[in-house]
């Protein structure tokens, strides 16, 4: 009998996780340097070359007002990963700390705080951003907060989850025997031990706020309209679908790959974390 | 063509490293061979083998295996499945999972028998004739029920009728009453006892329990590190065993009517080795006291014992004179009236509990019977009840967030979960730390917060002193609790339950998922702390073989109540209670010759 050998799945790991990890540092990289990569500037209108098709000059058209689209794409990345990974960090600690006291204490105090997240998790996240909006006014700052608002009861609700198994098990049962206070509990017993379920909430949740920032600005929530944000620019120009598809596909397909390669990124580093 | 099972030179590995090597044996139809082994060594590894199919991961690297003259390697995949289908059976440890939850007993026994060719009204018929063959009550309300109405006994008997269904040439029964309470394990056997003659097949036994495998086997081979190290009659390997791990596997066992005040168990140093870190000598040879040269270089070949020096001794000799036990003082803690109810179930009705300074109180009972209820009441972890419980003459305060922290240090437990009972992202160093009382004290800038002065002088200090006094080697103490074996779990875990000088420890079944020469370990250091430092132990176990090695005295519990109470060797050597005598009757390990003659008288 000839040895059979064993399946070896960390190679398709690798494939997923490059090429997830290359889309995501490709975006921040533009994020970051746009303004250098750019061939045209963003804003500059050119009203005798609108709607012109992809090709040379405009690798990806112009739009109405003849800006390029191209560049529009590039510059668009950095309000995305300006709001999303604040929001993500926001929304995820506050959760986290949620999910854990309740977790720990458990009884009432557990009952009050997750009756309030519910109530939090069924109110409509696009109202509450119309409201906060019309409060404050439009800025990244109240991006932020809408998102991170949207996301603390899912990441507080896993957290929990998890907090309720580890402080069934005898190692928490032996901290409490020798007297440990809670915030000793919680922070050097069971937080350890609940951290893949937060680093998997958090990557899960990054791929949300980007979808989510975007979703905002297209509402006209985040963004103002004739910004080149993905979400706004898919707003403006969607009337023109017809006559000049390349002004909407091109920050849609931005968005898409921003988000995939995230989800790869996810699904690699949790199929890891979750293994060890 | 009817000669049973003959193994020959059988080796399996794992990614080039074997788990089983070289292993020949052979069963006779109607015989039953024994498997014994301590957990890795590699007895699952084989009996997947045997079935043709090797385990995931692994590969059979050499020899062959003949079931009744059938060549099983030699099978193509299609003559194998046919194969496996008519003339195998396997019956795993954990019984209730390989029935199909959303089945009927009765129309699964069925199927099986339909898959062998029987109509429909046969296979009904023969499905009852099975039930009742393994002695199971009313077969017919029995067949209507699904798998989940059924208690693990009964669950393990449905699997045993499953496997014979149909008529098998080779039963392999892997752990077959692992998880079962000791009366339930005793009357599967029975069963098995019964039944191999009449079923006429090869039987293959393999467990970890020298005492099952003495008493149900004709013959037994004894494997360490993936090879027979010994093999013969049952009796003789029991009763005369001639390899120095069987030996030594035997004393460390513990047995009825020994105590720790007559002698210390013998304990096995060290553990067995991983595959693939065997040394070129006898695998056993580092935890061999006999070992010398020869062993450390030479493998010795195997007949009848693998061993250069058959006959020696692995375990030094000791003074095995009396032990000297403190006798035990004034009441600790007393439990008066208490009564505990799981919404509307009541699992304990007024028990009454005293244990004394210094004494070791043992609680034995079957899985229900409220032991682990009563010692979480105690330890502060369980739901409320009613009644009292009182430690040094002050009452506890039914949680353990009430009780102050002085209070709390007092009660220490040892769990029986060892992967859980460790915080899987910390050092032992640090767990052995956070649990001394020093270190809530050396924190300075806490008025207010009143805290035991951790007995001031006696300097119980450090990590490393704690984690010598549980016999561990120091530079353990750098390591996660998943680089430890199960046994340097259970004695961190020891070592922490000690750290705070406690005058109360609870240990709830602490070495039930232990290895017998592990378990042997961990009960002499528990003897050992309790003779240092003069603590009392609430000590809960099904096995009323380790109760009594340690119990001073034995309370039985059943359906929540304390049926008998007394020193242990009265309890144990002559119970008075019908239930307690059941279950000494079932612990009691027979030696092989006994259980033939009373065969012949029966």
């Amino acid at each position: 009998m000839t040895a059979i050998p064993l399946p070896l799945p960390r190679r398709r790991f690798g494939v997923a996780l490059a090429v997830g990890a290359a889309l995501v540092a490709a975006w921040t990289v533009v994020a970051l340097l746009w303004p250098s990569l750019a061939p045209f500037d963003p804003g500059a209108q050119d009203p005798l070359r609108r709607f012109a098709a992809p090709g040379a000059g405009h690798l990806l058209g112009t739009d109405q007002f003849g800006r390029d689209t191209f560049s529009r794409m590039l510059a668009g990345a950095r309000p995305v990963l300006q709001v999303a990974p604040l929001a993500t960090v926001l929304g995820v600690l506050l959760g986290t700390a949620i999910g854990l006291v309740a977790g720990t204490l458990g009884g009432l105090v557990d009952e009050i705080v997750m009756r309030l997240l519910d109530a939090v998790a069924v109110f409509p996240a696009i109202i509450a951003a119309v409201l906060f909006v019309a409060l404050a006014g439009r800025s990244v700052t109240v991006m932020v907060l809408v998102i991170a608002g949207a996301f603390t009861p899912i990441v507080a609700r896993s957290v929990r989850a998890a907090t309720l198994v580890e402080r069934e098990k005898p190692y928490v049962e032996a901290a409490r025997l020798r007297g440990e206070r809670p915030w000793a509990l919680m922070g050097r017993e069971i937080l350890p031990n609940v951290g893949t379920t937060v680093l998997v909430e958090a990557t899960s949740r990054f791929g949300d706020a980007i979808f989510a920032a975007a979703t905002l600005s297209f509402l006209g929530l985040g963004q103002p309209p004739g910004s080149p944000d993905w979400g706004a620019s898919v707003s403006d120009n969607r009337v023109w679908l017809q006559i000049a598809p390349w002004t909407v596909l091109a920050p849609a397909l931005a968005i898409a790959s921003l988000v995939v390669g995230i989800a790869l990124v996810a699904d690699a580093l949790r199929a890891r974390w979750e293994a060890s | 063509m009817s000669d049973g099972l003959r193994v020959e030179g059988l080796t399996v590995a794992y990614r080039g490293v074997e788990a089983v090597s070289d292993v020949s044996f052979s069963v006779a139809p109607g015989t039953t061979y024994g498997l014994v082994g301590e957990s890795g060594c590699g007895k699952t590894t084989l009996g997947r083998a045997l079935g043709g199919g090797p385990p995931p991961g692994g590969a059979v690297t050499g020899g062959r295996v003949y079931v009744d003259g059938v060549d099983v390697f030699g099978l193509s995949p299609a003559e194998l499945r046919r194969w496996r289908g008519s003339a195998l059976a396997v019956v795993h440890q954990e019984a209730g999972s390989s029935l199909d939850p959303t089945m009927r007993v009765g129309p699964q026994l069925a199927e099986i028998l339909r898959a062998h060719g029987r109509s429909r009204a046969d296979a009904r018929r023969e499905t009852l004739g099975l039930l009742e063959k393994v002695r199971l009550p009313d077969p017919a309300a029995i067949a209507r029920r699904y798998p989940h109405q059924l208690s693990g006994g009964q669950q393990q008997r449905v699997v045993i009728a499953a496997a014979l269904a149909g008529r098998p040439r080779l039963l392999v029964l892997d752990e077959p009453t692992t998880g079962l309470d000791a009366t339930v394990e005793r009357e599967i056997l029975d069963l098995i006892s019964a039944l191999r003659a009449d079923i006429g097949a090869a039987v293959l036994l393999i467990s970890h329990d020298l005492a099952l495998v003495g008493r149900l086997c004709d013959e037994v081979g004894v494997l360490y590190a993936g090879r027979v190290v010994e093999q013969g009659p049952a009796a003789s390997v029991l009763s005369a065993p001639k390899h120095p791990y069987t030996a030594a596997l035997l004393g460390s066992v513990p047995r009825i009517g020994v105590s720790r005040r007559s002698r210390p168990l013998a304990a096995i140093p060290g553990r067995p080795p991983a595959p693939g870190e065997q040394a070129r000598g006898c695998a056993f040879a580092p935890r061999c006291a006999a070992a010398d040269e020869q062993c450390r270089t030479v493998l010795p070949v195997l007949d009848q014992v693998r061993c250069h020096h058959p006959g020696a001794s692995a375990v030094p000799a000791e003074v095995a004179g009396p032990q000297d036990v403190p006798a035990p003082g004034a009441p600790l803690l007393e439990v008066r009236g208490l009564t505990i109810a799981y919404g509307r179930t009541t699992v304990l009705h007024g028990v009454d509990l005293t244990v004394r300074k210094g004494e070791i109180v043992g609680l034995v009972g079957e899985s229900g019977s409220g032991k682990t209820t009563l010692a979480r009441a105690v330890a502060g972890l369980g739901p409320h009840g009613t009644g009292t419980i009182t430690l040094g003459g002050t009452e506890l305060a039914v949680g353990v967030g009430r009780r102050d922290q002085a209070t709390r240090r007092r009660v220490q437990m040892v769990f029986q979960n060892v992967d859980g009972s460790l915080n899987p992202s910390h050092t032992v160093r640090t767990i052995l730390a956070r649990a001394l009382p020093e270190r809530t004290l050396k924190k300075p800038g806490k008025p207010g917060k009143p805290g035991k002065p951790g007995k001031p002088g006696t300097g119980q200090g450090d990590p490393e002193r704690l984690a010598e006094r549980s016999g561990l080697d120091p530079h353990l103490l750098g390591s996660r609790p998943d680089r430890l074996s199960g046994g340097q779990k259970q004695r961190v875990a020891i070592a922490r339950a000690f750290a705070g000088e406690p005058d109360l420890v609870i240990c709830d079944e602490p070495v039930s998922a232990l290895d017998v020469s592990v378990q042997a370990g961990v009960l002499r250091l528990l003897a050992d702390r309790q003779r240092a430092t003069g603590v009392s132990y609430l000590f809960i176990s099904h096995d009323l073989a380790v109760v009594g090695y340690l119990a001073d005295r034995i309370a039985v519990m059943r359906d929540g109540r304390i049926v008998e109470e007394g020193p242990a060797e009265q309890v144990l050597l002559a119970p008075r209670h019908p239930y307690t005598a059941s279950l000494v009757a079932a612990a009691r390990n027979d030696p092989p010759r006994e259980r033939e003659k009373e065969d012949a008288t029966a």
